[in-house]
């Protein structure tokens, strides 16, 4: 299971575009592990090469500048991570180092991967994404007290559900979370098999 | 459900898990790893779908750089896991969201997830169908259950009824189009009204694939006796007296009258005409009539190549697909061919036809569809996901225009900077025989 987060500071790099798919963070032709690594050099390799499949980079896009070289933070748009529910994407920002994605909103199935794999997606006003940009600070997340602040005097608060926020946090592995309720789960199997036999392939067929 | 957690969320029963093998030998490796198995393998499934190569005569092997791993590991996995799995030959084989419902798989009411995104497609069975991440997938596996925070409810309303030439896949566009690609962010989307009641159950299918295009979690259609219909006799759905129970069990799954819905859409269907992407996300949908929006970005406009107030119909294409878990199936394939039936696709179009299931295929090929698309020119494939996006190691010449019945166009999906325009299999076909995008009212039944 990942890294516990609690606090980060790091130079975010801008990525602020609506409707970021994972087709972006990583095309399919990129996805050539069967496993969860290996995948880094895929990731936005639409955009961060000069040529689809290539590895020159293109000096234009923001992941090639030498100032967000470390950054472990990426500043996006409206509905980021839509599309593909490839976990590959969140699998190559881990890999690449990246510990957070601040973005207005988040496709639902990119968000619970980032949570299941120790990525903050922090959730925060357009205007206020906006002026992190434009201050060319540095970030600092603290998630205990769920707030994301520049300064002393700028700082906002994200919101995160307490369950994803404990998993993040404590590094948490939600299988074996869900595995102490395991009698419940037997129970309940037990007694949904009377009332709804036909769900049960294994004892019909 | 299983139970309450802490903090809102609650344990969710998963009646039904689907891999594939893009995902499948990760999801299955990573579980065994950790020393977990599959807890109930009787109902997990996994199809070939992802990867596989669709041209005819294939085997293990794709054009795509170490794509036959995938297909050979995750074959080890399922069979070590003691999984069901639709093997590359196997005539069950096809798109999992074809497959499924082919064989019974999907039910109302019961609970089914796949690492896919157009999980959503199932909901059309009244099931709570949707996608999830890879490590979801484990968790689901071993436990038998998901942990989940309750969605808001939204219903669309279709009223009205669809005008000549006009589908479901323009029904779901124009909601995209009308409400953006994020219009249904945090919610489960019903789809309900008369001009939904009306569709047979691939029409509902091709409507409910694309709510994760609106951004929401799942669409649902609540059961009635042409899903009933549907399911009986297929191999997984319950026989006897389990029938029987089933179906009085299945016939109270609707919204009560009056229930409330955290939002409501209502859209009137004989206002919706075929409708075409012209940018690069499925809300930047336009009808066939309409021009590119004098307020379109410049991001989108600059990849796409077109003008602000450019009319969509005319623009030359290079390329046409018909396939996908979107519009695949054999109605889809008995519309598209009876438009197509003794014309040709024009010159200097590539024009390719991926039946969404081994069954379609075989189908199809029995009514002699599969002639009719050959011989207007038409490769006609094998199943698979195919050049929806490089599924095969496959994609459009860089550069490319395609009008495609897939379900995204985002950036370079569907090849190296390949603009691609999302359509219903009429309007693809109309423009490939055009050579450019066409209205399929123009020829229909020509």
């Amino acid at each position: 299971m990942a890294e516990p987060l609690t606090t980060l500071t790091s130079l975010p790099m801008p990525l602020i575009r609506d409707n970021i798919d994972t087709d972006q963070i990583i095309p399919s032709r990129e996805m050539k592990s069967t496993g969860k690594t290996g995948l880094a050099d895929g990731l936005f390799a639409g955009w961060r090469y000069t040529e689809i499949g290539g590895r020159e980079p293109n000096p234009d896009f923001v992941m090639n500048n030498p100032v967000f070289a470390d950054s472990q933070i990426i500043l996006g748009g409206e509905n980021f991570g839509s599309g593909s529910s490839r976990e590959h994407a969140v699998w190559a920002l881990a890999e690449y180092g990246f510990r957070a994605v601040i973005a207005p909103s988040f496709a639902p199935i990119f968000a619970g991967n980032c949570v299941r794999n120790g990525i903050l997606p922090a959730i925060l006003d357009a205007s206020e994404i906006t002026a992190i940009e434009q201050s060319r600070l540095p970030v600092t997340i603290n998630l205990p007290k769920q707030r994301i602040s520049i300064d002393d005097k700028q700082s906002w608060s994200f919101p995160i559900d307490e369950e994803a926020k404990a998993m993040l946090m404590e590094g948490l592995d939600s299988i074996d979370l869900s595995l102490k309720m395991a009698d419940d789960i037997a129970a309940w199997q037990a007694a949904d098999r009377a009332a709804r036999p036909w769900i049960y392939l294994g004892a019909t067929k | 459900m299983v139970s309450k957690l802490p903090g809102g969320g609650a344990l969710i029963a998963i009646d039904r898990v689907f891999l594939h093998e893009r995902t499948g030998a990760a999801a299955l490796n990573s579980l065994s790893a950790a020393g977990r198995s599959v807890a109930d393998p009787a109902r997990v499934f996994a199809v070939m779908d992802h990867i596989v190569d669709t041209r005819p005569g294939r085997s293990d092997q794709t054009l795509m750089p170490g794509g036959q791993a995938f297909i050979t590991e995750t074959r080890a996995a399922a069979n070590t896991a003691g999984i069901t799995l639709f093997d590359v030959n196997d005539p069950d084989q096809g798109i999992v969201h074809v497959v499924s419902p082919e064989l019974g798989i999907v039910l109302p009411g019961c609970t089914l997830i796949a690492p896919d995104s157009h999980t959503c497609t199932q909901g059309a069975f009244g099931a709570l169908a949707w996608g999830i991440g890879s490590s979801e997938a484990e968790h689901a596996m071993t436990t038998g259950t998901l942990r989940l925070t309750k969605p808001k409810s939204m219903r669309v309303t279709f009223t009205g009824t669809l005008a000549r030439g006009v589908t479901p896949k323009d029904m779901i566009l124009t909601l995209l189009a009308r409400y953006s690609a994020a219009g249904g962010k945090g919610h489960a989307v019903e789809f309900a009204g008369g001009a939904v009641t009306a569709l047979d159950m691939e029409g509902r299918m091709t409507l409910c694939n694309m709510a994760t295009e609106f951004s929401a979690m799942s669409g649902f259609i609540a059961p009635d006796e042409k899903t009933f219909e549907y399911l009986k006799g297929r191999r997984y759905a319950p026989t006897g007296s389990d029938w029987d129970k089933a179906l009085d069990s299945w016939q109270t799954l609707h919204s009560d009258v009056g229930a409330h819905f955290d939002q409501e859409i209502e859209i009137d269907a004989s206002s919706i005409s075929p409708m075409v992407s012209w940018g690069t996300n499925p809300g930047q949908t336009i009808g066939i009539d309409g021009a590119v929006p004098d307020d379109a970005k410049a991001g989108p406009l600059q990849y796409i190549a077109l003008e602000k107030g450019q009319p969509i119909k005319g623009v030359p294409i290079d390329a046409a697909f018909i396939g996908s878990c979107t519009n695949s199936r054999l109605s889809d394939l008995r519309r598209a061919s009876a438009l197509l039936k003794g014309k040709k696709v024009a010159d200097g179009v590539k024009a390719i036809c991926v039946p969404g299931s081994s069954r379609v295929k075989r189908e199809a090929e029995a009514e002699g569809i599969d002639r009719i698309f050959k011989e207007a020119g038409f490769e006609w494939r094998e199943s698979g996901c195919s050049m929806c996006f490089y599924a095969g190691g496959e994609s459009f010449d860089a550069g490319s225009r395609v009008i495609s019945t897939t379900n995204r166009n985002f950036e370079s999906r569907q090849g190296p900077n390949v603009k691609t325009h999302i359509a219903s299999p009429e309007t693809v076909v109309a423009s490939a025989i055009a050579g450019e995008i066409a209205d399929p009212r123009e020829i229909a039944n020509g």
